[in-house]
């Protein structure tokens, strides 16, 4: 068990590591980095490169730049807030985000598992039909048709939510979002949970537990649902890469300043340095979670948690 | 235990069998293995819907920039902001298609047609846009569908890409297991932990965006997931005897790879692929939507939409069309492979 | 000496729809327990025998139709003595008050039949608690006990691990703990050794009887192997095809078959003796219950069918106050035939090892 967790450790500090040699040579890449502008002079551009370290070896410079990445300092933004430091703007904006994320993760997973659930207790009736129906949209439209849907519907048309993020309305202005970027969630946990209810309700320990005498309610609940949510853990992979990528989206629309929407306005000015600031917290983000999911899912799966015994008949 | 009275033939208790010999087995017939596939395939409605429908919309793609005589890149400033109107679909009086639209100005909501104004000449009384024209006057109907086939080459050339390399990834990583195995699963491991959308961006933003570029950077996030399945499917077979006797025959490894195993994963591989198109689809989509895609004036639906959102509020025929076309593909193939992977193992996933 | 029935089954017909058509798994089944007593239902694969059981329990797996019988249960609350048709109740009264508190069934398959995310103290104290109103403490005492009335070393270690901790033979241990633990009157055990190892085996049936003899229960063992029938069986009952095909008790079975179908299965039990030349299988397999079935559904696979075995189903033909037998060979008018050669000369050296061992 332990060795597990730390081979987790291990790997995902090299893929960190990995990820920071890839941004370091994207930034030596970026074109039209203000260190190169062609209208210093070679004079002009000896001190800066002096003053800023550029002249020294790569191997050097990689190392400076890791310290640097690793204890926060991103630098500043040349485009969107000259020269404000990023870290000052993130700090404003992470919170926002991760709300909005963690939202729609919580929202979608519960709604998803009960989806899910009625789906497989109810297999090959309309229930599970409509669920499907569900799971299918839900996963193969992108969230910003959901949120373009939602925001023409229940924002313009019947004007039940506010269409824009508005601080004074923390809660309802983040209802639709919320919403939107939960349905890739939804639908993928319902299916899985489906999938994963059927083959436990199959299963040979789920007839001895009906023998036993165990109540309907009972067997659901206790001895079936623990087996079949635990693999549910896997699937938090591509929610979290969908809730990445749909919140860029999701945040532009609906004007929320969150990191999303920091990071299109940054692709969108060509500010180089936020774009890498940002894709250093998401890829930290990512690795994070995975590493948190990896070692939950060995804790909470009693197979992996403890070892086969040597034991004798 | 019973109480009627059977009525004897007089024949009846005599032996039929002489000896042993005259046994008849019966057995059950059996359909070939395609064939039962084929079948699986047919019956799954949902299915056959996407087959359909992805029919359909490569054949729009192949034809629709052709069907009416606007180009996808002509401008005609002074047809912007045209709302749908169908000639055929006019004449039947229906309302919609017919040129008008609702528009909520600040005096109210108030009905007006670029095309036929009563009260004046508009000199638009003969011009048909299906779908309408964007904010430059150019056609959407044609600019749709010319998206829709770039979108198709875009998420088609990467897909293949992503299976030519990920599968030979996984091919050879699992069939020559141990050290090479270990070490090409690591850094596959490793290459995995980053996220498709940080990889995705920064690529395109060296690169500068351009159908090639986008193409690449698309192919780059989903070899991994087809080397997974390839390498699955590897280990499943690589115990099988037919690779043994091939083996005993002399076969080189390579020879093995690709004439023996290849063919029995093709089934999966094929499956992946389905999957994968709509992720590609998608990713070009986002990618458009965040200011990387296709560069104007060529259209894909993503740049489409993109576009199409700044008068989502005010012209919302701009982005209804791009929207369902996309909707329409990533719903198909999905069904698609969904019935695939059901036809080719229904004990997979669902049941 | 009057045995009181314990379980009274009669006229039992069920048929399952599935996609493929509507499948006639009994097709009027009649059977007895009676206490203290251990019965073996014996067939083929596909034979009915599960089917039979899992419907006392009602455990079936709902597309299932009940086209006739009764199963009379018998049993006593407190000085009440009473009798219940199991298949007039519902779902729930007989998860309240039949499965697991007075009929408790055993597993073939020890490997899954164990819920892997919860422990084996918490399943082994789940029906006390549920049917009983337990105490937690009491029933973790009285979980401590029954495993180790069921021979598990290290019982109260024993409660904290996890099925996935266990080899085989302590699964199955632990499944018969279950299902002793709320002191049932019927015992059902599934092939519960099929899927051990054979010094295993010995062992889980030795202890199956060990605790029938203790607690008083009845057993109704199901098994294709007659070795372990010979081991632990009084009455034996044949099935094929969805019907009892012959029934008697066990020496009468094994020293005096008069079914073709019972010659063939005690036929096809290897010997060690060296005298037989090939193994005996019984050619062919058995009838696609999709059919409606005409005449005797054993004919096409036996050697000695006669015409009439292909019109008429043959009627159960009584041989001994025990030993029933449905073959048309048991008529009057039927040729008399003998059974083969080689199974007489089996049996004869069975019967002399019997009377060496003074059993």
């Amino acid at each position: 068990m332990k060795k597990y967790i730390l081979k987790r450790i291990g790997i995902s500090a090299l893929t960190l590591l990995v990820i920071l040699f890839i941004l370091f040579i994207m930034l030596e890449l970026m074109p039209g980095s203000p260190f190169n502008d062609e209208k210093l002079t070679d004079a002009q551009r000896a001190i800066i490169n002096a003053k800023y370290g550029l002249d020294k070896p790569m191997f050097l410079r990689f190392f400076n730049y890791l310290k640097a990445m690793i204890s926060g300092d991103f630098g500043v933004s040349y485009n969107i807030s000259k020269n404000t430091p990023i870290t000052q703007l993130l700090q404003s904006r992470l919170p926002l985000s991760l709300r909005i994320g963690g939202q729609s993760v919580l929202i979608g997973t519960i709604i998803g598992i009960i989806l899910g659930l009625i789906a497989a207790i109810k297999h090959n009736t309309i229930f599970d039909t409509l669920t499907t129906v569900i799971s299918v949209l839900g996963v193969s439209l992108p969230s910003y048709v959901f949120a373009m849907g939602l925001i023409y519907t229940m924002g313009f048309k019947l004007k039940w939510f506010p269409l824009l993020y508005q601080m004074e309305a923390p809660f309802e202005s983040t209802i639709l979002p919320t919403v939107a970027l939960s349905m890739f969630t939804i639908a993928t946990v319902a299916r899985f949970t489906r999938t994963e209810m059927l083959e436990v309700l199959g299963s040979d320990y789920m007839l001895l537990a009906e023998s036993k005498g165990v109540d309907q309610k009972r067997l659901i609940f206790v001895h079936a649902l623990r087996n079949a949510l635990i693999p549910i853990i896997t699937v938090l992979a591509p929610l979290i890469v969908s809730l990445m990528t749909g919140s860029l989206v999701i945040e532009k629309l609906f004007s929320i300043p969150g990191i999303g929407s920091l990071m299109v306005t940054a692709i969108q000015s060509n500010d180089y340095n936020v774009i890498i600031a940002l894709a250093f917290v998401y890829s930290v983000m990512f690795i994070g979670i995975m590493l948190v999911v990896d070692i939950l899912y060995g804790i909470i799966d009693p197979r992996i948690r403890l070892a086969k015994e040597d034991l004798h008949e | 235990m019973n109480n009627q009275m059977t009525e004897f033939k007089p024949d009846d208790f005599e032996l039929i069998r002489k000896n042993q010999d005259d046994f008849v087995d019966e057995s059950y017939a059996k359909e070939s293995y395609w064939k039962d596939i084929l079948m699986r395939f047919v019956k799954n409605k949902g299915a056959i819907f996407g087959l359909i429908f992805i029919i359909l919309i490569v054949i729009m793609a192949i034809i629709g920039p052709n069907l009416n005589d606007y180009t996808f890149d002509s401008q005609i400033i002074s047809h912007q902001n045209l709302a749908p109107r169908v000639k055929s679909i006019e004449s039947l009086g229906l309302g919609i298609f017919d040129g008008a639209e609702t528009m909520n100005t600040s005096t109210g909501v108030v009905e007006i047609n670029k095309y036929v104004n009563p009260e004046k000449e508009t000199g638009l009384e003969n011009t048909y846009y299906w779908f309408g024209t964007d904010v430059l006057g150019r056609d959407i109907f044609t600019r749709t569908w010319s998206g829709t086939r770039i979108s198709l080459y875009i998420a088609l050339v990467a897909v293949l890409v992503d299976m030519i390399f990920g599968m030979s990834y996984g091919l050879i990583s699992g069939y020559f297991g141990g050290r090479v195995d270990l070490i090409m699963q690591r850094l596959s491991e490793v290459l995995n932990g980053i996220p498709t959308l940080v990889l995705v961006t920064l690529l395109i933003i060296i690169m500068k965006p351009g159908l090639g570029t986008i193409t690449l950077a698309l192919a780059l996030t989903g070899w991994i997931g087809m080397s997974r399945v390839a390498r699955a499917q590897v280990l499943k077979l690589k115990e099988q005897e037919f690779i043994l006797a091939s083996k005993t025959l002399g076969a080189k490894d390579f020879f093995i790879i690709f004439k023996e195993i290849l063919p029995n994963i093709f089934g999966q591989l094929i499956i992946m692929s389905m999957f994968s198109v709509p992720n590609a689809i998608f990713t070009e989509a986002f990618l458009a939507f965040v200011g990387l895609g296709v560069p104007a004036p060529n259209a894909s639906l993503g740049s489409l939409i993109s576009d199409a959102f700044k008068s989502f509020t005010t012209h919302p025929y701009m982005i209804v069309f791009p929207v369902v076309v996309l909707a329409l593909i990533m719903l198909s193939f999905n069904l698609l492979a969904d019935g695939l992977r059901d036809a080719f193992d229904p004990k997979m996933k669902e049941m | 000496m009057q045995k009181e029935v314990v379980l009274d089954m009669k006229n039992l017909s069920i048929s399952f729809k599935t996609s493929a058509g509507e499948i006639k798994a009994i097709r009027g089944v009649d059977f007895t327990l009676y206490k203290g007593d251990t019965v073996a239902i014996v067939g083929e694969s596909g034979s009915g025998k599960s089917v039979t059981v899992k419907a006392i329990m009602g455990i079936l797996s709902g597309n299932e139709t009940i086209n006739s019988g009764t199963i009379d249960f018998t049993y006593r609350r407190g000085e009440k003595v009473i009798h219940e048709d199991l298949l007039k109740l519902s779902k729930n009264q007989m998860r309240k008050r039949i499965n697991g508190k007075r009929i408790a069934m055993v597993f073939q398959d020890p490997m899954t039949s164990l819920n892997p995310t919860m422990s084996v103290g918490a399943q082994v104290m789940e029906g006390m608690i549920y049917h009983y109103g337990t105490s937690k403490q009491e029933a973790r005492k009285k979980a401590i006990e029954l495993l180790e009335l069921v021979g598990m070393p290290e019982p109260e270690k024993r409660m904290k691990n996890y099925p996935h901790q266990l080899s085989g033979g302590m699964r199955q241990r632990v499944v018969i703990a279950i299902a002793l633990s709320c002191d049932p009157e019927v015992l059902i055990c599934d092939e519960p050794t099929t899927a051990l190892d054979v010094t295993i085996q010995a062992k889980i049936l030795e202890l199956i009887k060990d605790v029938q003899e203790k607690l008083g229960i009845s057993v109704i063992y199901i098994t294709h192997d007659l070795g372990v029938v010979a081991k632990v069986a009084d009455y034996v009952a044949v099935m094929y095809a969805g019907k009892f095909i012959e029934k008697g008790t066990t020496e009468e079975i094994f020293f005096d078959p008069r079914h073709p179908y019972t010659w063939g299965l005690l036929s096809a039990i290897p010997s060690l003796e060296k005298t037989e030349h090939s193994l005996y299988a019984i050619p062919g397999s058995p009838p696609n219950l999709l059919n409606q079935v005409v005449g005797d559904p054993f004919a096409p696979r036996n050697l000695y069918a006669l015409n009439i075995d292909y019109r008429e189903e043959p009627p159960m033909f009584k041989i001994t106050d025990t030993h029933y037998a449905s073959t048309w060979l048991l008529h009057e008018n039927a040729p008399k035939v003998d059974m083969p050669a080689q199974l007489k000369a089996r049996i004869e050296v069975m019967k002399k090892e019997v009377r060496d061992i003074g059993k």
